[in-house]
């Protein structure tokens, strides 16, 4: 545990900071049919969570088990069939309610999705700019503080995108994301195309950030062990139509490093999950090769 | 670790970027000298097979003769040059009026559905019909030579750059728009960081592909419409029986579609610093 924060905790303190006023989720009896009237595929069928504020939640599922829809959603991307989703108590979606993004709650996608045209501070600063917030000297020094307070990211602040290695890539991305004090951090499937040792370090360096600002964060991955290691709850997902299959209390302490994995408590955790998780996947792949044949 | 090496090393670069690039580029230890023994050799074969007489080459002018033509006729005299300005003005107008045109015209198709569903049909119609074929019409329709054959041109290129536009805006990535929106843009602030930065790479498409479009059209409505110009330079020389002459011309438009490529080149580059940086 210490060896994890001397190596890599710039700001002294490792201890969890206290949970915030704003941040809670409730999602209530969400469905999502795509196209109605044609092939009426039921992404998600009648799911319900609730995120305290704060906290860490991680959703696992097979591929197409509606946990990026859940997340397109929440981030208002897309709209919902039945069901209603709040924030803090103020509804954000239900039947008929038009998709509203929000600088509230910014997604960190799968493929990266930084503007490439844009240098890292350009980047990082893009949200500040809107309706004329900040001025530019303003908003560059803000994006400066929070690239260096992420890792001594403000060395990298001139570069473009396309000369970053992919674990600054994201490092960036999440730093673009925190700077409009989002309510929520949305993380879909962030690492999924990184090796063990960058995904590894990039986990460090999310629960650092996580330990820091304890902002709520909705992280979306089909990787049961990345799931167990950082969140505090592990929601289990069905195969399509996606509903909930098992909701985990993780209680282990913080901060975490990766020697806790051969903990007793954390294979204990596994084994509770991995079962369901295979299931899942089995069935989602059966399904597969129904639909192939 | 591995991260931080590699953004160190990339930072040096990022600190002395595009210059060093330009500079190399002129740096005669630099040059290509194979490209100069391939034009030598070149050369060198055209000029035996005139000399042996090979079959074909007897009405051929060698190398030496089209250089002799050059230097007494052509490099000296005032009309020369005037075929090059009178050619390059054409390429001018009819390659930016086709990027002035054929911009928003291909933002539009690729993002009103409506403009798309009307205007759409008549335009894939229209693609496929060649630019000389337009020659007949554009005289009668243009009051002067000279419009008719910019307008000549303009088809040319203009078709080209919009569907290139057109499927550069298709092909915007979703997550970005979706992005720009989280972080609270305005319609115009995404049409203008986002969408127009997006599409820059398929405008830059558009502009190699149409000024090679651009130069092939001038050459030819100038054999056919015109009075002056390297392609009708290049017609004279035909029909009055003088093949040096051709040659003349032939290389003369080589040599134009070239700086003209190198030209457009650079704007790209300048247009897209994060793609060279």
């Amino acid at each position: 545990m210490t060896k994890a924060s001397i190596t890599n905790v710039k700001t002294p303190s490792s201890a969890l900071a206290d949970r915030p006023a704003s941040g809670k989720v409730s999602v209530r009896n969400v469905t999502k049919i795509y196209d109605p009237e044609g092939v009426h595929v039921v992404a998600l069928d009648g799911f319900s969570m609730d995120i305290e504020a704060g906290d860490f939640v991680a959703i696992v599922g097979p591929s197409g088990c509606g946990k990026s829809t859940l997340m397109n959603i929440l981030a208002g991307f897309d709209t919902l069939t039945t069901g209603e989703v709040y924030l803090d108590d103020q509804l954000l979606a239900g039947p008929g309610t038009k998709p509203l993004p929000g600088s509230d709650r910014v997604v960190v996608f799968q493929q990266g999705a930084l503007f490439p045209w844009m240098t890292v501070l350009e980047n990082v600063t893009y949200g500040l700019m809107k309706k004329g917030v900040l001025k530019r000297a303003e908003a560059n020094e803000k994006g400066i503080e929070f690239l260096e307070r992420s890792g001594n990211l403000g060395r990298i602040a001139n570069s473009y995108p396309a000369q970053l290695s992919s674990g600054m890539q994201r490092r960036v991305e999440i730093v673009r994301a925190l700077i409009n004090d989002p309510k929520i951090l949305l993380l879909d499937e962030p690492f999924r195309a990184m090796d063990t040792v960058n995904k590894n370090r990039m986990h460090q360096h999310l629960l650092r950030i996580y330990q820091a600002t304890r902002k709520t964060i909705m992280f979306i991955t089909h990787d049961l062990e990345e799931a167990l290691f950082l969140a505090d709850r592990v929601i289990v997902m069905t195969t399509r139509p996606g509903t909930m299959k098992m909701d985990i209390a993780i209680d282990l302490p913080r901060p975490r490093d990766h020697a806790m994995m051969a903990s007793e408590a954390y294979l204990a955790l596994k084994q509770q999950a991995v079962f369901a998780v295979r299931e899942e996947a089995k069935r989602a792949f059966d399904r597969g090769e129904r639909e192939m044949a | 670790m591995s991260d931080e090496i590699s953004t160190t090393a990339n930072d040096a670069s990022a600190n002395a970027p595009v210059k060093r690039r330009a500079k190399s580029r002129w740096n005669i230890s630099s040059w290509n000298w194979r490209g100069f023994v391939s034009i030598a050799c070149f050369f060198l074969a055209w000029q035996g097979a005139v000399s042996l007489e090979l079959p074909g080459f007897t009405k051929i002018p060698g190398p030496s003769e089209v250089v002799h033509t050059f230097v007494n006729d052509y490099l000296f005299t005032q009309s020369y040059w005037n075929s090059w300005l009178v050619s390059f003005e054409r390429v001018f107008w009819g390659f930016a009026l086709a990027q002035i045109i054929g911009i928003p015209f291909g933002l539009f198709l690729g993002t009103s559905k409506l403009f798309n569903n009307l205007v759409f049909p008549v335009f894939e119609m229209m693609r496929p019909i060649p630019p000389l074929a337009w020659v007949p019409l554009s005289i009668l329709f243009w009051p002067t030579t000279e419009s008719s054959i910019i307008f000549i041109t303009f088809i040319g290129a203009f078709f080209i750059i919009t569907i290139n536009i057109y499927d550069g805006v298709r092909s915007i990535k979703q997550e970005h728009i979706w992005l720009a929106r989280s972080l609270g843009a305005s319609r115009i602030r995404i049409f203008r960081r986002i969408m127009i930065p997006a599409v820059l790479p398929a405008i830059a498409v558009g502009m190699t592909l149409g000024i090679a479009v651009t130069w092939n059209v001038v050459i030819a409505a100038e054999m056919i419409a015109s009075d002056s110009g390297l392609g009708r330079l290049t017609w004279e020389g035909y029909v009055s029986s003088t093949p040096p002459v051709v040659i003349v011309g032939m290389i003369s438009i080589g040599i134009a579609g070239y700086l003209s490529t190198m030209i457009v080149d650079i704007i790209e580059r300048r247009m897209m610093p994060w793609k060279y940086k």
